[in-house]
Formats: C-alpha cells, sequence, structure tokens
C-alpha cells in the first residue's frame, strides 16, 4: 500500500501557510461547524487524512459521523454563511479551503466529482439524462452539444447502460435505480475526475445491483488511476473496494488503518461494534446480531473525553481516563492509528477472547 | 402524449357542456321558482298580459326547460330564428340571445367588450408575473436579509389593499393631483397604442399588485424548497455558475406551480375583472355583466358567465397541456 496514513497524525498547527503535501489528497485537521439555534454543530471535527492517485479510502461510520459532510466539504458545497470550515485540502498541491469559491467551482466537476446516494433525487426530474450529462461536459470543455452528447453516450456505454443512443433521451424517472446510479457515474466520470468521491454509491440499491455497481467503480478507477473516496455505513462496501479504512465517529477520526487490518484485527471499541452488528451469511446463524447500545452522540454536545465512552463497553477499566482525555489516533501505532486509551496489549487481548470468536 | 391531449380535450368539452347546463338551469329555473317571469322582465311593467303572453312565445319560453335548453345550445351551434308571427328575426351562430334591454344580440356585444378585458387581463398579468417571481427569486436567495423582509412586507400590503382602495388612490395622485395619466375613456389599441397604454396603466398596476403578492410568496416558498432538493446539491457539485443553479435548474421546477396558478388567474380575469373595470371605468366584460346584473337582463348574464366559465376552462386545459411540457413525468401518466 503507497498511501501513508498518519504522517500528520497530530494536528499540523502552521495553518496556511505550511508547505503542500505530498500526497495527491492531503486533508489536514479540516473542521466542519455549523452555528445552530441550539450551538454550534461540529459536524467534522479535526479530521486529518491522505490519499494517493490509484488508491481507493473508505470513510465508515453511523449516519450524523461526519462522513457526508466531510465530502462536500472537500468539494467546497457548503455554504459560506452557515458552515465554517477550518484546516486545509490539498488537491495536487493546491490548497482548496482557502482558495477563491470561482476556482473551487472550476475544479468541481472536473478534476474532482462525486457520486450521490440516491440518483433519483440527485439527478433533475425534468431533463432527460443526456441533457445532464451533456451540461456537465460542456460546464468544463468548449464543444459543441453534438460532441458533448458523442461523449454522453461513450459514457453511458461505458458504466454499461445498453443501447445508449436511445436512452441518452430518457428521463431519469424512466431508469431503473441501479440503471439510474450508472448514468449518475457516467455523469460524474465524464471529465476523468482524478478524486472520485462516492457518497453511498450502493445505498439505494438492491444487493445484486451493489456489486455491480463496485465492480463498476473500481474499473473506472484502474483505468483512469483517479483516488476514490467511499463514504459508507456498510462495512461489506468497503471491504471489497478500498484500500484504506478511516472510521469516524462524532466528527473524528477513531480508527485509521489499512482494509485488511479493520477486518483482521480492529483495535478500537466503536469497529468492533461495526463489525459484531455486521450480518455475515457465510456463517451459521447461531446468534443475534450484536448492536451497538445507545444513540450517535450529539454533535452540539459531544461527551467529554472520549467521545464513544457512553456507549463502549470497556469504558474506565482499570482508572483509564476515558470520561475525562480525549485520545488521539497517536494511542496506536503510525501504520494503524487507534484512538482509544486501553492499552495495545489489552485491546488485543479483549479483541481475542471478546470480540473475534463471534465475528 | 396524443392521448394525454385528447383525453384533457374531451375532458374540457365535456365540463363547458355541464357549465352550460348547470348555468342555464340557474337563470332559468330560479326565477320560476322565486315566481318572477322571464318574459315579463323582458317586456317591462307597463306591458299589457298579452304582450308578455307574445314574448313569452317568441322566446319559447313557454316550453319545457330541456327543450328551451335545447334551442339554447343549437342556437349557440348554428343559430336560431326567432319567431314572433309575421316577423322572423335571425340570430346567428353562436347565439346567446337578444338583451331584454336594448333588443341588441348578446354576442356582439361580449366581442364587442372583450377587447377591453383582454388588455386589461393581459397588461396586468405580465406586471404581475415578472415583478411577483422576481420578488419570489430575490426573496429566496437572500431570505432573511432587509430585500427578503422589504418584498414580504410588499407582498403583505399588495395583497391586504382591495382594487377599489389602490385604484381610487391612484387615480387621484397619478390622475387627478399629479397629472401623470390622462383619464377619460378608453382608448383602441389600434388607434393609439401609447393612449392605451397610458388608460390601462394604473388599472394594470392595481390589479397587479394585488395578484403579484401572491406570486411572490409561492415563488419565495418553491424556491426555497427546491433549493434544499438534491439535485440542486447535484448541479453545483458538476461546476455550474450559481446563476445556472438558480436561474436553469431550481426555475424550472419553481415554474411549475407558478404555471398552475397563472393559467387559472388569467382565465378568471379574461371573463371579466369586475372592480378594475368599474373603478377605472373600462367597458370591459366585467362592467357589461355588472350593468346587466342590475338591470336584470338574463341573456346578457347568462352569456357573460357562460363566456367567463369558457376562458377559465381554456386556462385550464392549457395548464394541463403546458404542465406535460415542463414536467416529463406527466407524459407517461
Amino acid at each position: 500500500m503507497s498511501s501513508s496514513l498518519l504522517t500528520d497524525a497530530v494536528p499540523n498547527p502552521g495553518g496556511s501557510g505550511s508547505k503542500p503535501a505530498q500526497s495527491f489528497l492531503d486533508v489536514r485537521d479540516l473542521r466542519i461547524h455549523f452555528k445552530t439555534d441550539d450551538g454550534i454543530v461540529k459536524a467534522v471535527d479535526g479530521l486529518t487524512f491522505q490519499l494517493e492517485r490509484g488508491q481507493t479510502l473508505g470513510i465508515v461510520g453511523e449516519s450524523g459521523s461526519g462522513k457526508s459532510v466531510t465530502s462536500l466539504g472537500i468539494l467546497g458545497l457548503h455554504r459560506r454563511g452557515s458552515a465554517q470550515i477550518s484546516g486545509e485540502v490539498w488537491l495536487d498541491g493546491e490548497e482548496l479551503i482557502g482558495a477563491a469559491p470561482e476556482r473551487v467551482r472550476l475544479l468541481r466537476g472536473n478534476k474532482m466529482s462525486m457520486i450521490f446516494q440516491d440518483p433519483l433525487t440527485a439527478m433533475h426530474p425534468y431533463y432527460t439524462i443526456g441533457a445532464q450529462i451533456i451540461e456537465a461536459y460542456r460546464v468544463h470543455h468548449k464543444v459543441s452539444k453534438s460532441e458533448a452528447k458523442k461523449r454522453a453516450i461513450e459514457m453511458l456505454d461505458r458504466v454499461g447502460i445498453p443501447q445508449p443512443q436511445r436512452r441518452v433521451d430518457d428521463y431519469p424517472h424512466q431508469f431503473s435505480g441501479g440503471m439510474r446510479q450508472r448514468a449518475m457515474i457516467a455523469m460524474s466520470l465524464v471529465n476523468n475526475p482524478e478524486l472520485l468521491i462516492a457518497d453511498e454509491p450502493t445505498t439505494a440499491l438492491d444487493v445484486t445491483v451493489q456489486a455491480q455497481i463496485l465492480d463498476l467503480i473500481r474499473d473506472l478507477q484502474s483505468e483512469f488511476n483517479s483516488a476514490v473516496i467511499i463514504i459508507t455505513h456498510d462495512l461489506g462496501v468497503v471491504a471489497e473496494v478500498a484500500d484504506d479504512i478511516l472510521v469516524m465517529y462524532g466528527g473524528k477520526c477513531v480508527e485509521q488503518t489499512t482494509a485488511e487490518a479493520i477486518f483482521r484485527r480492529p483495535e478500537h471499541p466503536y469497529a468492533w461494534g461495526l463489525l459484531s452488528s455486521m450480518p455475515r451469511v457465510d456463517r451459521e446463524v447461531r446468534d443475534r446480531l450484536v448492536p451497538i447500545k445507545g444513540n450517535p452522540p450529539s454533535l452540539i454536545n459531544l461527551p467529554s473525553g472520549c467521545s464513544f465512552h457512553p456507549r463502549c463497553p470497556y469504558v474506565q477499566r482499570n482508572g483509564i481516563p476515558c470520561k475525562t482525555v480525549e485520545p488521539t489516533l497517536a494511542e496506536g501505532t503510525p501504520e494503524h492509528g487507534v484512538a482509544c486509551h486501553i492499552p495495545p496489549a489489552e485491546r488485543n487481548a479483549i479483541f481475542k477472547s471478546d470480540i473475534a470468536p463471534n465475528l | 402524449m396524443i392521448n394525454y391531449i385528447l383525453r384533457r380535450l374531451v375532458t374540457a368539452a365535456l365540463l363547458i357542456v355541464a357549465v352550460s347546463m348547470v348555468t342555464f338551469a340557474i337563470f332559468f329555473l330560479i326565477p320560476k321558482a322565486a315566481h318572477a317571469d322571464p318574459a315579463e322582465m323582458y317586456v317591462g311593467k307597463s306591458a299589457t298580459p298579452r304582450d308578455v303572453e307574445a314574448t313569452r312565445v317568441k322566446l319559447g319560453l313557454d316550453k319545457p326547460i330541456y327543450i328551451q335548453y335545447t334551442k339554447f345550445v343549437k342556437g349557440l351551434v348554428v343559430g336560431r330564428d326567432y319567431n314572433s308571427g309575421p316577423t322572423v328575426t335571425h340570430c346567428s351562430a353562436p347565439c346567446f340571445g337578444y338583451s331584454f334591454r336594448t333588443d341588441r344580440e348578446v354576442w356582439p356585444l361580449l366581442l364587442d367588450r372583450l377587447p377591453v378585458t383582454i388588455s386589461l387581463a393581459i397588461g396586468a398579468a405580465l406586471m404581475w408575473l415578472i415583478g411577483g417571481v422576481a420578488g419570489g427569486v430575490i426573496s429566496a436567495l437572500r431570505r432573511g436579509k432587509f430585500s427578503d423582509r422589504a418584498v414580504m412586507v410588499l407582498a403583505l400590503a399588495g395583497v391586504s389593499l382591495p382594487v377599489y382602495f389602490t385604484g381610487l388612490v391612484f387615480q387621484s395622485l397619478f390622475v387627478h393631483e399629479w397629472k401623470i395619466f390622462k383619464g377619460g375613456e378608453y382608448i383602441n389599441f389600434v388607434d393609439d397604442p401609447l393612449g392605451w397604454a397610458n388608460k390601462l396603466f394604473l388599472a394594470w398596476v392595481s390589479l397587479a399588485l394585488l395578484f403579484a403578492a401572491n406570486y411572490a410568496r409561492l415563488t419565495r416558498a418553491t424556491m426555497l424548497e427546491t433549493l434544499g432538493e438534491d439535485y440542486i446539491r447535484t448541479a453545483r457539485a458538476k461546476g455550474l455558475k450559481e446563476r445556472v443553479v438558480v436561474g436553469k435548474h431550481a426555475m424550472r421546477a419553481v415554474l411549475t406551480p407558478i404555471v398552475t396558478i397563472f393559467g387559472l388567474d388569467l382565465g378568471t380575469l379574461l371573463g371579466g375583472a369586475i372592480l378594475t373595470e368599474r373603478v377605472f371605468s373600462l367597458p370591459g366584460i366585467g362592467k357589461l355583466s355588472v350593468d346587466a346584473v342590475t338591470q336584470k337582463d338574463l341573456p346578457i348574464i347568462l352569456g357573460a358567465t357562460l363566456f367567463a366559465s369558457f376562458f377559465i376552462v381554456m386556462a385550464n386545459l392549457i395548464v394541463d397541456l403546458l404542465y406535460a411540457v415542463i414536467d416529463p413525468r406527466v407524459r407517461l401518466s
């Protein structure tokens, strides 16, 4: 794996004066806060990660853990008025958070693009699929409509839509769910983006189509050598496609490592919870799935110390300061960051005795 | 799509037939129930019973109601002859009968008044459509800011102030006090376009204020809702300029409800804007109907009512067809 995880686990204090990163995508201490009447919602609070071309990063977490907010933040899709954004996002040596909105707009849909969760609501119901893809292409390319249409048909063909010449003039409601997601992917890829963010790309689809869509994203990625971020709450999805995994909880990263490691030896109790609540078809149905107790935390009023502590079954063993001191990813190793106060040896022991047998 | 149009056309035709039946029943059955005699209304109080009887026969009022209705419809379609013994008067199609008061055919009377009503309606409609939608969009984009509040206060004022207030105030200020606009008789567009606009301008503004308020509020609400849609986020994610996102992607969705109420409002107004026409003494269909009511001139009331309902049904039809143009999802169902 070429992506250098955790070279920068400690928030960079340098601010915007710091040097451009070596990685293709380098997110440093990203914070996205929203002012509301009830207080400040810290949707993303100090997120740091790197991603190289050709690599896939899976961001995993419950609803409200800040996954989608992160991706919209990278693309600059938050309204400046309501969202307070700080930190740095370096894309191919260019910083985006402090950049002019017009500059980010030119990159959006072009160098970096996004696949949205529900293609029925994410595509405009009043325009044909073709018109929407043509529009996406022509924003960033000075070409005629007929050339753009040729490109749209080519893209529809590329994502596996049969009879693309005919279907290009169909409206989104005339497509099935899986076809619509393919069309959405065609639209996102029409400008050969170098960074592709897929926000729950398969959640709205049935299982048989899910695998096809993931295959498609993987194929296209290897073809264009793009960097891909897959956002999901489904560990099964990331197991299939991701090289690295970032587990988010309450707007922060709690575990960051390779996809292989997260399944072989996950270290954070929250990751254990996610794995234990994942249904497995390759096993006998002996027991019920083990859910994570409680609800996701309020992002306005995060629990003190480790924000997972109210739901953590191993809280305050041996007087560990779970409730008072906030753990950082440095509690793990540079290759496997874990924001948990339980000593590594003990984490290992708990996993082996309590968790692994039930997975 | 052809199927859809055909179905809508048939529905519209049936609706007009139904409306004509109901209107006819109201105007010829209710006087009967109230022991008022249309024939007596026609000839006036000083007439002899023989005159009344002759008129009853001439107008066919002695026949049962369904025969009267059939004759009425026949008159509308192919014209009708009124036989009063020695003389036969022919009323060519579409025949709405003769005015009780002036003995003139109703249809030419209506046609005469129509240009005035159309001038008033179209001019006002353009004003409120442009003003209302623009106000609503500005309001939505600058939500919570001063311009939003200003537009909404204006809208509240506009919808609360009746035409007989704004119209009179405007006239007294702009015509009598400051002499910016001329009062006086209505001028035909073909005779003097500038004079026509001059005479109508204040009427347009008064009427437009009333409607623009609703359009501004509807536009604002729909725009705010639309801007929260996923496909608007997608449009931004494509890298489109904000102008295109709002002006093309969002406006397309905002148009749907606007087109609906615009069609209906315009249709209603083409049947006559009673208050505005009276306040600005415009000789339109609204004024004709009001005068007819005060003079108990049944054929004109019946004619004007059917005329107005025809416009409303047509407006509905056009809105339905436009819907299919705007929203591709309608075409399938």
